[in-house]
């Protein structure tokens, strides 16, 4: 035991020994690397080759099939790709969107546009587009909307629905009184964002006793309503269990969560007119229905995303 | 359970080439960490002084958490297999200096000074005396290293799928498949012990002097000197 | 290195204290955490580590489970506990536990295995039985080096309790993983040194146990 106090009593010199271990380490790590082929550094390698087109996706996985349509619409076209695929939220996509390392990524319009300013509130689709592009970087351009649509949603289980007599016609609103009782549940981001713990106060005036920090729209989510361990959460609107466990999604009258369409975010020279043509056919054919049909092979039929999206584009036509 | 290797497309590599990368993450570091502790631990072992110092850094280090290391570090190397192995090659040398220092300080002073008297100058002493006799030292902190970077791989997958086998966990999760899970769990553990396991026969092979008979005999003298080691190798095994 | 610059602002955000999300409250959870793990390892590896070590039998079967438990992956073990049990304290626990029960089994093994058997016999000679020689003249002696393995388990358990907030929980990993998400810098530096500082201060309470502890006889000679 004096082994450490002795050694934490006399540290005065620490600083030398940590730098040179430091530089010692960062000098063999870069031999390392170099030599160890990993040529897969996205800030590099990625953005130098030019005309490989990289398709990203957020961490959930209807991110990671929409980019995987986009994707191979792009490859049936003769365009290379390469997918890199959940890399998290939107706070960190959007820089490596910025920088080049990846070239595309399947975006939700109103989501995008919250975080790029959080006072906008637009009243239609083009007007929603028309606002992401005065503020997006201006290396950064938007292809057109898919009428596809995956909103964030306030909705609560069967259980709190009934102890509040909530329904699908209720709205947000209606939670005012009683959400300092309830506990709400989303992604980790969902408690800084605008469109999450922020709007619902601001917007609603509804704040909830506490906010449980899970995913994405994801299985954590899912099971934590399920199980009642929050009584509302962020759960997107494709997702197939809402119908499967009777969730109730309650309305949204003050557009807080707006418009969320599917819509491609691209870094401009990253694409030719080609790629940008094909990934519009695709956004024109892709509708809510669409979504939540091909939503529901994947995350219930547990089948392959990639496979769904290929089925997908050879049945619209698109491969 | 008949879906066991059926891996997801979105990680883009069958169960083997999943295998391939893992080790690649997780040796390539313990390696960069080995060849950075060999001259750190000799300058402990020449400079007494240096030595308490480095152990206190040591112990600091061990007890910042995997995952914050590498989401720092996402700003300096991106979400690359880089950034999941910095982390791992630090972890790897604060392992490896004590136990190297510490083995290379058990050698006896009369070995030493019958390497002297036989002619032997300071490089030669330490890399056909010292070195060779703190082999069985060496290997117990390589084992710790190697053992638990295979293991700490997987929170890669938290930034940006770069935890190799470690990624089948958010599939598992995303895709309702626990098999998944299992498939990530029981590989990883497998290619932890096969490592051991290696690491162990490299020992009876460097170590030819060292006769299985008298090792298990008085397996104590054998480990009784490292042992000082051995509070600071299992800090790091997490 | 702007880390400093950081934990500065993470600290002085007078937010940062209060509330189911302040630092108090999740001090208090990574706390529970832990203490809740290391009392389960213990439980299981104190014992068994402290019989097999009197009667020396069992040594290879020991360094066989070590193995085993330190090979499994914390991480991994945590998400498929988590898909099979769901939420709770219970899949959280498992890969602690895992962790934590090697370096405690096999400390205090080798720590029985190292007291001098003269002592041993000097004590039967004096008509002790096995329980007494067990309780009051092994462990005594033994007690720094299984003091020892507590601390490995203990510190290891501290800092690997901040995955539990991939799975919904609390702790200070909560501030780690949100930061990641939330892409907040200041929330990943500073959990991360709360948790460092965590660590240490484990250090200091190991420290201070064994001042107290340990016998100063045996102190002298180790």
């Amino acid at each position: 035991m004096t082994f450490y106090a002795k050694s934490t009593r006399s540290s005065t010199r620490r600083p030398v020994a940590a730098a040179v271990a430091l530089a010692a380490t960062a000098a063999l790590l870069a031999g390392c690397s170099s030599s160890g082929g990993s040529g897969k550094d996205p800030l590099s390698g990625d953005r130098a080759s030019g005309d490989t087109v990289v398709v990203g996706s957020n961490n959930f996985a209807e991110s990671i099939l929409l980019a995987d349509i986009y994707g191979e619409a792009l490859k049936a076209k003769g365009i290379k790709v390469d997918y890199k695929h959940n890399i998290g939220s939107r706070e960190t996509t959007y820089g490596l969107l910025k920088n080049g390392s990846v070239t595309v990524l399947p975006e939700y319009n109103g989501a995008l546009l919250a975080y790029l300013d959080k006072n906008a509130a637009p009243r239609t689709v083009a007007a929603t587009t028309a606002a992401i592009n005065t503020k997006l970087d201006s290396k950064l351009t938007l292809l057109e909307p898919a009428p596809a649509e995956d909103k964030d949603s306030v909705t609560v289980n069967q259980e709190t629905a009934k102890k509040y007599h909530l329904t699908g016609k209720s709205s947000i609103a209606d939670l005012k009184d009683t959400a300092k009782d309830l506990v709400i549940g989303g992604s980790p981001e969902f408690q800084t964002r605008h469109q999450g713990l922020e709007g619902l106060k601001s917007v609603y005036g509804v704040e909830f006793k506490s906010f449980k920090a899970l995913d994405a729209g994801g299985p954590l989510t899912r099971t934590a309503l399920k199980q009642n361990t929050v009584q509302a959460a962020d759960v997107f609107t494709t997702d197939p269990t809402i119908a499967q466990e009777k969730f109730v999604v309650l309305q949204d009258p003050k557009n807080l969560f707006g418009f969320q369409n599917v819509q491609p975010l691209v870094y401009k020279s990253g694409l030719d007119q080609k790629g940008v043509d094909a990934l519009n056919a695709v956004s024109a054919k892709l509708d809510t229905d669409t979504l939540l049909d091909l939503n529901t092979r994947v995350q219930l039929e547990k089948k392959d995303p990639l496979d769904v999206a290929k089925a997908w584009l050879k049945s619209a036509g698109l491969d | 359970m008949n879906r066991f290797f059926d891996i997801p497309s979105d990680l883009q590599h069958s169960w083997l080439g999943l295998i391939g990368l893992h080790l690649r993450e997780a040796l390539l570091p313990v390696l960069a960490g080995l060849v950075a502790a060999l001259p750190l631990a000799q300058l402990c072992v020449r400079f007494r002084w240096l030595y308490p110092p480095m152990l206190s850094l040591t112990t600091v280090l061990y007890a910042i958490p995997s995952l914050a290391f590498f989401v720092v570090l996402i700003d300096y190397t991106g979400q690359t297999e880089l950034t999941v192995m910095i982390p791992l090659a630090v972890y790897s040398l604060v392992v490896l200096v004590p136990a190297i220092v510490d083995g290379v300080r058990s050698v006896p002073p009369e070995t030493l000074a019958a390497a002297t008297a036989m002619g032997f100058g300071p490089v030669r002493r330490y890399v056909q005396v010292q070195l060779p006799i703190a082999v069985p030292a060496i290997i117990a902190g390589l084992r710790v290293a190697t053992v638990s970077s295979i293991s700490l791989v997987s929170v890669g997958m938290l930034i940006g799928n770069q935890g190799a086998l470690g990624n089948l966990l958010h599939d598992a999760n995303i895709y309702h498949r626990p098999e998944l899970a299992v498939n990530s769990v029981v590989t990883t553990a497998v290619l932890a012990v096969l490592a051991d396991g290696a690491l162990v026969l490299l020992r009876l092979l460097l170590t030819p002097w060292m006769s299985r008979g008298t090792r298990r005999r008085k397996p104590k003298a054998v480990q009784a000197r490292p042992d000082a080691a051995v509070p600071a190798l299992e800090d790091a095994a997490r | 290195m702007n880390v400093l610059h950081f934990v500065n602002a993470f600290f002085s955000d007078g937010a940062h204290w209060k509330g189911y999300d302040g630092i108090p409250a999740r001090l208090a959870e990574h706390i529970q955490y832990s203490l809740l793990a290391l009392v389960l390892a213990a439980v299981i590896g104190l014992p068994i580590g402290l019989l097999t070590g009197h009667y020396g039998r069992g040594g290879n079967t020991l360094a066989l489970i070590a193995t085993a438990g330190r090979a499994l992956p914390s991480f991994g073990l945590l998400v498929l506990m988590f898909i099979l049990l769901g939420f709770g304290l219970v899949p959280v626990m498992i890969p602690l536990v895992v962790l934590a029960v090697p370096p405690i089994l096999v400390t205090t093994y080798e720590a029985m295995r190292s007291v001098d058997p003269p002592v041993v016999d000097a004590a039967r000679g004096m008509g002790m039985g096995e329980s007494r020689i067990l309780l009051q003249v092994e462990l005594p002696v033994a007690l720094p080096l299984i003091l020892s393995g507590l601390r490995s388990a203990a510190i290891q358990i501290v800092s690997t309790a901040t995955i539990a907030a991939y799975v919904s929980l609390g702790g200070l990993g909560r501030y780690i993983i949100d930061g990641l998400y939330q892409r907040d810098y200041e929330k990943v530096v500073g959990g991360a040194t709360l948790v460092a500082v965590m660590a240490l201060a484990t250090l200091a309470v190991f420290w201070a146990v064994a001042r107290t502890a340990v016998s100063p006889g045996v102190r002298r000679g180790g």
